[in-house]
């Protein structure tokens, strides 16, 4: 509920700042098409897995794409670790995790969970621990060169055991993956 | 509501009719003389209790069939700042499984789909608040002469209360929670309980406990919970006490003895001065052989209380666990109670119980723990958070 209040009063502020855009005429405003993906694609729901300084970990929550068209969600940052965009896939006989290549398509009025065992957002190597209850900033990076700010609550987790393939064979990731 | 009345209002023709007491009871004894639901409600499962407020749920309203009490040890790391964390954490969980959706991570999330008018009630114990640098609003109890404490019943930094009108919703609930919680703290005990299902008897209906005896008649009711229970910030205190039922040597006593005991009829719950349940006992009435109608070591008369700041709210779950080779019960009850001020209201009536109550004989206190209750929280906000924040 937070995170969608927080959502919320960004969305009113890019709306806000666009208002003014428009009223004093400025044609570089109002010919910016930015900002009407990110006042409508959220995420709902989201958390972190909490994990120790320097382990694997995974953010999940459900995106939900509000406007008539698709919106792709091609990066994603983090102050607290080098992240990249993740899906779960069968590769050599064995599901593995592999960086998402084209990033996630958010269906027009559609919704694209991202759970443990399915497409996530990696957190290569937090720099410190991320422990239970606390609360972690992420930023989604969308296709036209919005951005889409959200902070995600930590769970102590301990999910399906999955195993990773950054290009090369497969790295299991033992008990504390996603 | 409707059949309650109507059970009442016979009651009390009969006792227009009757001569004694005694003979009402007997003559309304072969019906039911506890109000019985007129219909199943249809929406048990779906039905909710709102965790958001400025009270906490699961303390004033009518008490769901099946809870879980479940107090934890606080790990050695957890501090103040830690014990913030923990609350977000399972205020959340307990926000979104009240209303019957999963929690954040839930790994079997079918399962929140029923809440079943579930709710979380979350109690601090001394422990919690020696952690958190702050005095605490409540203190153990005193030792009473009838107690026969066991550590793995006692004690605790944390407490859930979870309520609902079906098992696996409170298993759920318990399961969630627990997980939630174990970065921050080791499960100490858990006291599973029970009452009557949903749909068995009207709402409000008086708790049988496991030895037949009605229990809670006395307990405020609508208006009169306000001054007995609720601290003008929203918080109360609780009481949870396991009280061990010596079944066995109950069954060797007589009806009349078993009613002198309490001070009420075993079938209505009359008080032995009166005819129905909620007649106020009358305990300068005297019997025939001029002697008191309500005996004085009667658990009716001991534990009376006329002040109605001074009232305690029975909130009581019955426990059976396996029987022994022997077939000896395990079982008895899971006595909560909530008021503004342990010391102030429940000490005071244990006291009473424990110099000279004829039902100790059998009940044995085995458990005992006391939790302050914080106030309740708004909508993205988390119990604890004015303590802990």
């Amino acid at each position: 509920m937070r995170n969608t209040l927080t959502l919320a009063a960004v969305v009113l502020a890019t709306w806000g700042l666009t208002g003014c855009g428009s009223d004093t005429g400025s044609a570089d405003a109002a010919a910016t098409p930015a900002p009407s993906a990110a006042t409508t694609l959220t995420i709902k729901d989201p958390w972190v897995k909490a994990a120790t300084a320097g382990t694997m970990t995974a953010a999940f929550g459900v995106l939900t794409n509000d406007t008539g068209a698709d919106v792709t969600v091609v990066g994603v940052e983090s102050p607290a670790s080098p992240m990249e965009l993740h899906e779960m896939a069968m590769q050599d006989g064995q599901m593995v995790m592999r960086p998402k290549e084209g990033g996630f398509v958010v269906k027009a009025h559609g919704t694209h969970e991202l759970g443990p065992g399915g497409d996530h957002l990696m957190l290569m190597k937090p720099a410190a621990a991320i422990e239970a209850g606390d609360e972690v900033s992420f930023t989604l990076k969308l296709a036209d060169g919005t951005t889409v700010p959200f902070t995600a609550v930590a769970k102590p987790f301990a999910g399906a055991g999955e195993s990773y393939a950054p290009s090369a064979p497969a790295m299991p990731m033992g008990s504390m993956a996603p | 509501m409707t059949s309650r009345r109507r059970i009442l209002t016979g009651g009390a023709v009969a006792g227009l009719g009757a001569v004694a007491g005694a003979t009402v009871v007997a003559a309304t004894r072969p019906e039911t003389p506890v109000p019985v639901a007129a219909t199943t409600a249809s929406d048990t499962g779906t039905a909710t209790v709102p965790f958001h407020g400025p009270r906490q749920a699961g303390v004033a309203e009518d008490p769901p069939a099946h809870a879980a009490f479940v107090a934890f040890t606080l790990a050695a790391g957890t501090d103040k700042r830690a014990l913030g964390r923990m609350m977000r954490l399972l205020s959340d969980d307990a926000a979104r499984l009240t209303r019957g959706t999963p929690a954040l991570g839930d790994t079997d999330a079918t399962l929140a789909a029923l809440p079943a008018r579930l709710t979380v009630t979350f109690g601090f114990g001394p422990g919690l608040y020696a952690r958190a640098a702050a005095k605490s609003p409540v203190a153990d109890l005193p030792r009473f002469s009838i107690d026969r404490l066991q550590k793995q019943w006692s004690g605790g930094d944390l407490l859930l209360q979870i309520c609902a009108d079906d098992p696996l919703t409170v298993a759920h609930t318990q399961r969630m929670l627990i997980k939630d919680a174990r970065p921050f703290a080791a499960v100490r005990w858990v006291q599973q309980g029970f009452r009557r299902s949903p749909g068995v008897q009207a709402p409000e209906h008086t708790q049988r406990n496991v030895l037949g005896q009605l229990d809670g008649t006395a307990n405020p009711r609508g208006a009169e919970i306000d001054p007995a229970v609720w601290n003008p910030d929203g918080s109360t205190q609780l009481v949870v006490r396991r009280m061990r039922a010596e079944i066995e040597k109950w069954d060797l006593l007589a009806v009349a003895d078993k009613e002198n005991a309490v001070g009420r009829r075993l079938d209505s719950g009359a008080p032995l001065s009166g005819t129905n349940e909620h007649d106020k006992p009358d305990f300068a009435a005297l019997d025939d052989s001029g002697l008191p109608k309500m005996p004085d070591f009667s658990h009716v008369t001991r534990a009376r209380v006329e002040d109605p700041a001074r009232k305690i709210l029975r909130r009581p779950y019955n426990y059976d666990g396996a029987p022994d080779a022997l077939g000896q019960p395990d079982a008895g009850l899971i006595f909560a109670a909530y008021q503004r001020d342990i010391a102030g209201q429940f000490v005071p009536i244990q006291q009473r119980l424990a110099d000279k109550d004829l039902l100790n004989e059998w009940i044995t206190p085995i458990g005992s723990a006391v939790f302050a209750v914080p106030p309740g929280c708004a909508e993205g906000g988390w119990i604890g958070e004015h303590l802990l924040g």
